[in-house]
């Protein structure tokens, strides 16, 4: 599930970049680190400070977001990635680390200074909505724009632009108690897009919502994301989720990153029986891609229909119905493999078995 | 393990302290010194504070006396101009604001309420109270409202403050008074200034609590729309917290008008609370209940008005267009222009002719005449029976009640003995069946019923506070409560602290118990709740003093008119937190407790008031609060204690002891908070 993304890997494409970052409660947790100097053995640091009884609610997460990337940070409650997209807008103080926000370090800037990279460079969507009460719909969205003492007219112009592009029209002159949950976090939405900010946050977005709504914004949201290619960290629990809208994900616990990769790396290749458990559910036919399941070793007859390397085996399965001969995977016109009914059961197959085997080495 | 040992050294202090007690009593001829405070270990504290406050008002009453005469030019304007405003116009404009904020109900009882004061010819005493309120709740505002922000923002301020308003909340109303009147010299600014303080208090825990209360994620999404720190404040926390603030205006409202009720008696304001207390001493109950009916109106439509504003929902859609968002403005313009030209042709719309006044106070006098006089028979019974049953076996014990005038027997040496083996064979078989508080508590109680609580030795009572407050929230409360008590006892006033404790305690017990029953049963029944309410709602926003009038008419002067009055005003919390604490209690529990087979009986004694005792307590606790509030105002007719005696000193202008019962209050006031409180706490696990 590789999707495309503008722009190439090489640094100069990196919207944001988090290094090292720790946050430590406690009693002046400053004292854990020196200045310059990077943490060498980060294991060994969590666990004296859990003995000396603060809390490393991050601890050491590092990851480059790149520009019109969806990052996803996934883990349950507790596991710091809250705490982590807070530190990256500076609500939450780091205690060491970098940060850098299009090559900027973001962590030198001064109170003002960050004042107004908040109000044009970042904006972000919170779990509970954050709308305020006393605000109809339209004053909510306007909210950040009015602080900066633009023009009615300018306002205007972009309030509309935004509730068009969550659909919120008409409903302007509600106020937030007056909307379904699903409508409040389109406001809230809105308003952070309102000032079309670089780096966007999204903690938990559609956590608060129904399922139903739920998978209804996973849509709404990726439509928008098509039109606006922006760059975004978006905080869930909920891996299915992460599956749905991530380029590249990274699973935490306890404050510290277990894995970083793209959903496919993850599900194939789970360093571990904790990322191994969130893929034991995972309907392998909606994750598992023509790359995947195709024989490079097979027979390759040049008659046969071509698919894209990235189509997943559950559109896969009706064409193989159709062509039982089985179909030729490629990319980018370079063939890849065969895929064949006997193939894609074999993939499954080892895909589940290892799933199976986890479980058991868990319970021993 | 702990705990049983802990349990039974308590159960052992406790019989030490009972036996104690019986010793001393049983020598009490030759102990005097236990039995009552010898006067030559009491402190000279009333001189000190005397000579004090005269150094004070030596020094500082220029200054004083400076801000009293600022402070009454606007004053005067604020008098002048509701006085000359024609009758009319002030209620069109009232009715009008009444209708802005809520709708056609609320504007008719407002036009209706403010009419019967023109009616009933008490217009200029009403606009007189009025102006004490227009000008003082603006000021406690502003001034509350800048407190509480700062107790927010600084947890250092936050230390000062929250004590300084628990102490300015619990030191009885009459005491505020005295300093006042010495620094600020006599006249309406005592009011002004005396409601000013007394109203500030609930203005500033409700803007702290109201900016505490802010949503976090709304201040993050504040913060991440790029607000500045001002920004903050002004657009993100102060509107996301207004209701709250709204309510405390209100409280704020209430309270001042309270205290200019109050005020009043020091006299010179010719206001409505004046009408009231006058009328009252010279026992014209007509005249009286008519002016007091006229508090009771203000006190509603204040409270409505106020109350409404602060609950209302944001309006469906935001207005648009000059005459819908001040179409309000505009009417009341035009109102005012029309109806200050109108009153030029018709002169009765700015004075109202005398001639058209319904004064009926004489016919109200005849009618309570007729009823007192039908009915004294009953009237005395019940005061007679209360009096020698209830009162006065816990002042001053069954050993001096008991005899054929009161009781209609005499008591014999073996009824003494009788007395006191079936108390002895109660507790011993109540500590045998393993019920040892139950069994201590019956002991005590028969102690306190046949000596009484005044004759009591006063190092009993100490050590009876002492132990209680040592098992509620352990030796720093112990120590306070002790400390508290050595300053009755030093300053000499505890023979009046123990008469108020007798009355306040008595009413204390009764409202507690008659409250908690209204409580359960309106939790209960719907129909019964509903009719409950709108009585809490006007016993509980009329200034206490209104409550005195029906009781005084009735009982005349005296202990049991006091109690009357104080169980009428301290009951509603009881029956709040009652019905509040057993209707909040998760369904699902009490499903499943009728699943296991619980009989009602048995759901309400052994999960739902088990379950609801932590709000039980805090009811207690606003119980005892509100009783020891309404002691004071009861010293108006006439009860001995530390309330007639903060009465005295502020009718003699005698600072030092008006001060030192009111301090004297205050700390009974506190004990009893601090150990309701932890007591609170202490079941708060259980409740989990």
């Amino acid at each position: 599930m590789t999707k495309s993304h503008p722009g190439a890997a090489d640094g100069s494409d990196i919207r944001l970049s988090c290094r090292n970052i720790w946050k430590v409660y406690g009693k002046n947790p400053e004292r854990y680190f020196s200045k310059d100097e990077d943490v060498a053995d980060p294991a060994t640091l969590v666990r004296r400070i859990r003995d000396d009884g603060a809390i490393p609610a991050a601890a050491d997460v590092s990851f480059d977001l790149r520009v019109g990337e969806i990052f996803v940070i996934m883990g349950l409650s507790g596991s710091g990635k809250s705490t982590v997209v807070r530190c990256l807008s500076r609500l939450v103080e780091p205690t060491h680390g970098r940060i850098t926000l299009n090559g900027d370090d973001l962590l030198a800037k001064s109170a003002k200074e960050m004042i107004k990279i908040r109000r044009h460079k970042i904006g972000m969507v919170f779990q509970n909505f954050g709308l305020m009460p006393h605000l109809s719909v339209y004053d909510n969205v306007a909210f950040p724009l009015s602080l900066q003492g633009e023009s009615k007219a300018d306002i205007r112009a972009q309030v509309d632009n935004v509730i068009d592009l969550v659909g919120l029209r008409g409903r302007e002159k509600s106020y937030p108690h007056q909307l379904s949950g699903g409508q409040q976090q389109r406001v809230g939405i809105a308003r952070s897009l309102a000032v079309d900010p670089d780096l966007w946050l999204l903690d938990e977005p559609f956590s608060a919502l129904d399922p139903l709504i739920r998978r209804q914004m996973q849509d709404e949201f990726l439509r928008i994301q098509n039109d606006l290619q922006k760059s975004i960290v978006f905080i869930t629990h909920d891996f299915l989720e992460a599956l749905r809208v991530a380029d590249r994900m990274m699973i935490m616990r306890g404050g510290q990153v277990v894995q970083t990769g793209t959903p496919a790396e993850l599900i194939t290749n789970p360093v571990n029986d904790y990322v191994a458990e969130f893929t034991n559910d995972v309907p392998l036919a909606r994750v598992l891609t023509a790359a995947e399941v195709a024989d490079a070793k097979g027979q390759r007859d040049d008659g046969l229909k071509r698919v894209a390397a990235e189509t997943p085996v559950e559109t896969l399965l009706p064409m193989l119905a159709e062509h039982p001969d089985g179909l030729i995977a490629e990319s980018d016109g370079a063939p890849l493999g065969l895929v064949t009914a006997q193939s894609v059961i074999a993939a499954l197959a080892r895909h589940s078995g290892q799933s199976a085997d986890t479980i058991g080495q868990a319970g021993t | 393990m702990k705990l049983g040992q802990e349990g039974a050294r308590q159960h052992w202090a406790w019989i030490a302290l009972i036996g104690l007690t019986l010793a001393v009593l049983g020598a009490r001829d030759s102990l005097d010194a236990l039995m009552v405070f010898p006067d030559a270990w009491v402190l000279p504290m009333t001189d000190w504070f005397n000579a004090g406050m005269d150094v004070v008002v030596a020094q500082t009453g220029s200054f004083f006396r400076g801000v009293s005469a600022a402070m009454s030019v606007p004053m005067g304007w604020i008098r002048g101009l509701l006085q000359w405003m024609p009758w009319a116009l002030t209620i069109s404009l009232l009715a009008l604001a009444s209708f802005a904020v809520s709708g056609w109900k609320l504007a008719l009882f407002t036009a209706l309420a403010t009419f019967y004061m023109v009616l009933i010819g008490y217009w200029p005493e009403s606009m007189n109270s009025l102006s004490l309120v227009v000008m003082s709740v603006p000021m406690a505002v502003v001034i509350g409202f800048f407190i509480g922000t700062a107790a927010y923002y600084s947890a250092r301020a936050d230390h000062i403050v929250s004590p300084t308003m628990d102490v300015l909340q619990t030191i009885p109303v009459f005491a505020y008074l005295l300093p006042i009147l010495l620094l600020f010299g006599f006249g309406p600014v005592v009011g002004l200034i005396a409601s000013i303080l007394y109203a500030v208090p609930p203005m500033v825990r409700n803007t702290t609590l109201g900016l505490r209360r802010v949503d976090p994620e709304v201040i993050e999404a504040g913060m991440m729309a790029g607000a500045s720190p001002s920004q903050m404040f002004w657009r993100v926390r102060v509107p996301s917290a207004l209701q709250q603030i709204l309510l405390g205006i209100n409280q704020t409202m209430m309270a001042a008008f309270s205290m200019v009720i109050i005020a009043s008696i020091i006299g010179g304001t010719a206001d409505i609370g004046w009408e009231v207390l006058s009328t009252m001493r010279k026992a014209e109950f007509g005249e009286s209940i008519l002016a007091g009916i006229v508090i009771a109106l203000m006190a509603m439509v204040m409270d409505r008005m106020t109350a409404r504003v602060a609950t209302a929902q944001t309006p469906g859609d935001a207005p648009e267009g000059l005459w819908a968002r001040y179409r309000y403005w505009i009417i009341a313009v035009g109102m005012t222009l029309a109806i200050l030209l109108l009153s030029r042709t018709f002169p009765f719309l700015q004075r109202y002719p005398e001639a058209w006044e319904v004064y009926p106070a004489q016919m109200l006098n005849n009618w309570l005449t007729f009823v007192l006089v039908e009915y004294a028979d009953t009237i005395k019974s019940i005061k007679t029976l209360s009096l020698f049953y209830i009162m006065l076996p816990v002042k001053m014990g069954l050993e001096q009640t008991v005899s054929p005038f009161s009781w209609g027997f005499a008591l014999t040496p073996s009824l003494k003995m009788g007395y006191a083996g079936l108390a002895l064979a109660l507790a011993g078989w109540l500590w045998f069946c393993g019920r040892i508080n139950v069994a201590l508590l019956v002991a005590g109680l028969a102690i306190l019923f046949y000596f009484g609580l005044t004759r009591l030795p006063w190092p009993s009572v100490m050590g009876v506070l002492i132990l209680l407050a040592w098992q509620a929230g352990g030796m720093r409360l112990a120590l306070g409560a002790g400390l508290g008590m050595a300053f009755l006892l030093l300053v000499g006033v505890w023979p009046q602290a123990m008469l108020s404790l007798y009355l306040c305690g008595i009413a204390v017990v009764l409202s507690f118990m008659l409250g908690t029953v209204l409580g359960i049963l309106a939790s209960e029944n719907e129909t019964f709740s509903a009719v409950l309410r709108p009585i809490n709602d006007t016993l509980q926003t009329m200034p206490p003093f209104v409550l005195l009038i029906p009781f005084v008419m009735i009982f005349k002067l005296g202990d049991f008119t006091a109690l009357l009055a104080i169980i009428s005003y301290a009951i509603v919390p009881a029956i709040r937190y009652a019905e509040h604490g057993l209707r909040n209690i998760s369904p699902e529990v009490i499903e499943a407790a009728k699943a296991s087979g619980a009989t009602r009986w048995q759901i309400l004694w052994r999960v739902r008031l088990p379950l609801a005792a932590p709000q039980l307590m805090l009811g207690l606790n606003q119980t005892i609060m509100y009783g020891i509030a309404m002691l004071v105002i009861a010293a108006l007719v006439g009860t001995n204690g530390l309330g007639q005696r903060v009465y005295i000193g502020l009718s003699n202008g005698d600072f030092g002891t008006g001060m030192i019962a009111g301090i004297g209050m205050a700390i009974i006031a506190m004990i009893a908070d601090r150990m309701t409180q932890a007591y609170s706490r202490k079941v708060q696990p259980a409740a989990r």
